[in-house]
């Protein structure tokens, strides 16, 4: 036993003496095993859409291998009998091949497109939790703008992929892509002409969209996130502040063998969920669209959800058309759909040097905010949220006004009213909740903790025992200064008190066998 | 633990890495010296090694790396003698519509499985540890920026950039047009779009050798005003080559049959235009299906009333007067098609729509008789 160790270590001690006699390697590696990561669970959100990207990749190189990006007519013989002898594009027959003749194709198709779907609400929440506690400001600035460029890049990219089977609902996004093309002033119907190599919709769109979405456009994406994890790890990641935390070090532990375990453990999870999604929940059921007929649509034609917000904006927007007769007219579409996503594109770009511009900031900052504490912007960022989830909703209010037996008409005038109205409210009740909170913690650190136990002296007074945080100084003061992070709020996280018991079947909190009790929350320990 | 601040002083000596005496765990500690690392705190997870506890934590681990593989073998076993070539209809009892469940459920358990052994191994057996790293954040040391500088600035004299400004305006002059010749080629996507826009399958000169376009229904079928009863309405088509496919995307019209009295309200408020062109044949009447707002068909009519309902975005036509918009984002009537019945009894189309059928564009005929409503 002991023999064959000494073994498998010498020959490791070789094997990387003749790397790095090729390579340089030893402190490169060094400095890679070494190097410290800050730990929180927010920090990781990003990475759901990295490893959604790899699975991305991988399933679709297996539909590539069965699908036809063609729009020749063919007549539909295949194994789906309510479909057979109908005429379609060979784009949809072999989407309908890939999800019934291909063994475990509809399994593969499930996964790319709930994959899809993850990587895209995941970019979004991780651009959330980057933009309301900060981290996108100096230095990091040209990493935000590369997740934002990532985020839309990723938007044509998934409508695209979702345009390609050729079926009754791709038909249909495409043909509001083409109305909104052609609302273009000057270029509109010549882009669309470029765009469908003639007439909407044309033979040629489906091969021209398969080699942007299965070539140009996931290079983009490698290069780009490739670049957005270097410049993470280059420039360090942000942390927390906390007890020892400064905007100089980094807290946390090793890239090597904790770091990476818990990565290649959270891609497998990530993976194992799409996995089961893929094989128990359906997702586009294609074959129950039929083929893109000119003529034919259904309600409840929605599509994936990171594109509702921008049909729900095209479904408020009022009949207002710009007309200068004879020969110019600038739809009503042309607003929601094409401005409103240049500023979609153009304003989270900016907002970085905005932020900059109007608080005069030029500091690096690799400490955290806690959202509260910036209250301005924390406004800022739940009223974008709120006018994106009318949006959102407004994209799909045909569904709701059908399940919920509500007048379509009234929908759309909610939506309308609730666009211009609920930011605005929802600005002011955020920014009182930020300033309500800060409030909250600097009374704890100057007063103490609520103890919740009431007393009444000789005058008939009551009130309630505070427990100082701090030992009174010399003066019998026992304020304490706020330094960005999280202030406790209740006995049990001092340690005053024991800790609500945990455990669902049974608790958790029994000591363990070596001998050392669970480790509590407490105030030191600089969880948030 | 002690407030860790990053000055240098704090830093451990540099050891002798030549010293026969230093242990592994010294040598690897000067490696984190190097790095500017410093541990703050770092103990096995176990303090005693070999207790019971931390056996029982290997077995659970490595029962999950295991039965992660059984799930595997599982999942290719499945995927390669498991029933599943679609057969049509068929019940739950029938293997093979079982086939993607059992796929996601092995393949993701194993996932799972194998991601919650490895997350366990790093939660519950590696070392509790938190150390501190110098940031080491800004730009570089100040001499490393001179360096930089004057390199960057020989670099520049030496190609005598700024004593030789007519090379490198004629550089840039000659490499501008050579950016334009690489994205050129893509110039062969253009297309006139000529009048894709504005004509369609209507049209008797273009389309059908200058006879009158008749209507079809999307399975050849030629339309009788007898097919359509009172209150009904049909798709129609132009009964041309491919007439009623993706082809002519724009010339789907709904023939509607109105009742006498909707009819009598439609022909009091037809726009001068469709008067002239005596647009309707008795109580028909023919809307292109084409919405005006960004072009799905406007498919759901609801006769009660009168309206056409765009389901993209809502856009609501009244069928009664003229099919102009009185809700959603739509903002111009949907085209009639003037037509009447030939001959042989059959509904032909008297012209091309009056107006372009479908979303708007920059640069879209309109007639006055358009901005009534």
């Amino acid at each position: 036993m002991k023999r064959r160790k000494g073994t498998s270590d010498s020959l490791l001690t070789k094997a990387g003496g003749e790397l790095d006699d090729r390579f340089k390697l030893a402190i490169p590696g060094r400095i890679l095993f070494n190097k410290v990561f800050p730990d929180h669970w927010s920090f990781l959100l990003g990475e759901i859409a990295l490893f959604s990207f790899i699975l991305l990749l991988l399933s679709g190189t297996f539909l590539a291998l069965f699908f036809e990006p063609s729009m020749v007519e063919v007549t539909y013989n295949g194994a789906y009998v309510p479909l057979r002898g109908i005429e379609m594009s060979q784009a949809y027959a072999s989407a309908l091949d890939l999800s019934f003749e291909v063994r475990g194709g509809l399994f593969m198709r499930q996964m790319h497109h709930w994959s899809t779907l993850l990587f895209m609400a995941s970019i979004l929440i991780h651009m959330l939790r980057i933009f309301f506690t900060g981290a996108f400001r100096a230095p990091r600035e040209t990493n935000w703008m590369i997740g934002i460029v990532l985020f839309w890049v990723g938007f044509f990219e998934g409508f695209f992929g979702y345009s390609l089977p050729d079926d009754g609902l791709s038909g249909t996004g495409l043909r509001i892509m083409e109305g909104m093309t052609e609302s273009v002033p000057f270029i509109g119907p010549w882009a669309s002409a470029a765009l469908f190599g003639g007439q909407f919709p044309g033979t040629s769109v489906i091969s021209l969209l398969y080699i942007v979405h299965v070539f140009v456009f996931p290079l983009i994406l490698l290069a780009l996130i490739t670049v957005h994890v270097g410049l993470v790890f280059a420039q360090k990641h942000t942390q927390w502040p906390g007890p020892g935390r400064t905007e100089h070090n980094v807290v946390g532990f090793r890239m090597f063998p904790n770091y990476v375990m818990k990565q290649v453990g959270f891609m497998l999870f990530i993976w194992g969920v799409l996995g089961a999604m893929a094989g128990l929940f359906q997702i586009n059921p294609i074959w129950l669209f039929g083929p893109y007929e000119v003529s034919v649509v259904s309600s409840a034609s929605q599509p994936d959800f990171y594109v509702m917000y921008l049909d729900g904006l095209i479904r408020l927007f009022p009949a207002w058309e710009l007309r200068i007769p004879p020969y110019f007219t600038l739809p009503p579409v042309f607003w929601p759909g094409i401005v409103g996503m240049g500023l979609s594109v153009m304003l989270p770009l900016l907002y970085p040097a905005l932020e900059r511009r109007f608080t005069k900031d030029r500091g690096h900052h690799n400490l955290l905010q806690r959202p509260r504490d910036n209250a301005g912007r924390t406004s800022l960022g739940v009223m974008v949220v709120v006018f994106w989830i009318i949006g959102v909703i407004s994209g799909g209010n045909d569904v709701f006004a059908e399940k919920f037996d509500i007048s379509l008409n009234a929908m759309t005038w909610a939506g309308r009213i609730g666009l211009v109205v609920m930011p605005i409210i929802a600005y002011y009740v955020t920014y009182r909740i930020c300033l309500g909170l800060q409030q909250h913690d600097r009374e704890v650190l100057a007063h103490g903790l609520e103890t919740g136990i009431l007393m009444r002296d000789p005058n008939g007074r009551f009130y309630e025992v505070h427990q100082p945080l701090a030992e009174p100084d010399e003066h019998g003061h026992t304020e304490l200064e706020y330094n960005g992070w999280v202030v406790p709020k209740k006995m049990n996280r001092v340690g005053a008190l024991e800790p609500a018991d945990k455990g669902f079947f049974k608790s958790i909190e029994e000591p363990s066998e070596d001998g050392r009790a669970e480790r509590r929350d407490e105030i030191e320990s600089g969880k948030h | 633990m002690s407030a860790h601040n990053d000055s240098a002083p704090n830093s451990p000596e540099p050891v002798d890495l030549n010293n026969p005496k230093l242990s592994r765990f010294e040598v690897y500690k000067e490696g984190l010296r190097r790095d500017d690392i410093e541990i703050i705190h770092y103990e096995p997870r176990f303090a005693k090694p070999g207790t019971k506890a931390e056996k029982r934590m290997e077995r659970i681990v490595g029962g999950m790396f295991l039965f992660s593989g059984l799930f595997a073998t599982a999942f290719v076993a499945a995927y390669i003698f498991w029933p599943w070539e679609y057969e049509g209809a068929a019940s739950w009892r029938d293997l093979q519509t079982w086939y993607t469940p059992v796929l996601g459920t092995t393949l993701g358990l194993s996932l799972l499985l194998f991601a919650v052994g490895v997350l366990t191994w790093a939660k519950k057996l590696l070392p509790i540890e938190e150390l501190v790293q110098d940031r080491h954040d800004g730009g570089s040391p100040s001499d490393d920026r001179k360096i930089a500088e004057a390199t960057v600035d020989n670099m520049v004299e030496d190609m005598g950039l700024k004593r030789r400004p007519f090379l490198v305006k004629a550089a840039l002059l000659g490499a501008a047009p050579l950016g334009l010749a690489a994205i050129a080629p893509l110039g062969a996507l253009i297309k006139d779009p000529g009048d894709m826009l504005t004509v369609t399958g209507w049209n008797a000169e273009k389309h059908n050798d200058g006879e009158p376009v008749r209507f079809m229904m999307k399975d050849g079928a030629l339309v009788r005003p007898d097919m359509v009863s009172v209150g009904g309405q049909i798709t129609v088509y132009p009964a041309i080559d491919h007439g009623a496919t993706n082809q002519f995307p724009t010339s789907p019209v709904l023939l509607i049959h109105l009742r006498e009295a909707d009819a009598a309200v439609l022909r009091g408020n037809l726009y001068p235009m469709y008067q002239d062109a005596e647009a309707l044949w008795g109580n028909f009447v023919a809307y292109s299906k084409i919405c005006t707002h960004v072009g799905c068909p406007t498919s759901l009519y609801e006769q009660q009333s009168q309206r056409l309902l765009c389901p993209c975005h809502q856009s609501q036509f009244n069928v009664v007067d003229n099919a102009a918009p009185v809700f959603g984002p739509a903002t111009r009537h949907l085209p009639l098609l003037p037509f009447t019945v030939d001959d042989e009894g059959f509904f032909i189309a008297k012209s091309d729509f009056l107006v372009p059928p479908g979303p708007a564009f920059w640069n879209r005929p309109s007639l006055p008789e358009e901005d009534e409503k």
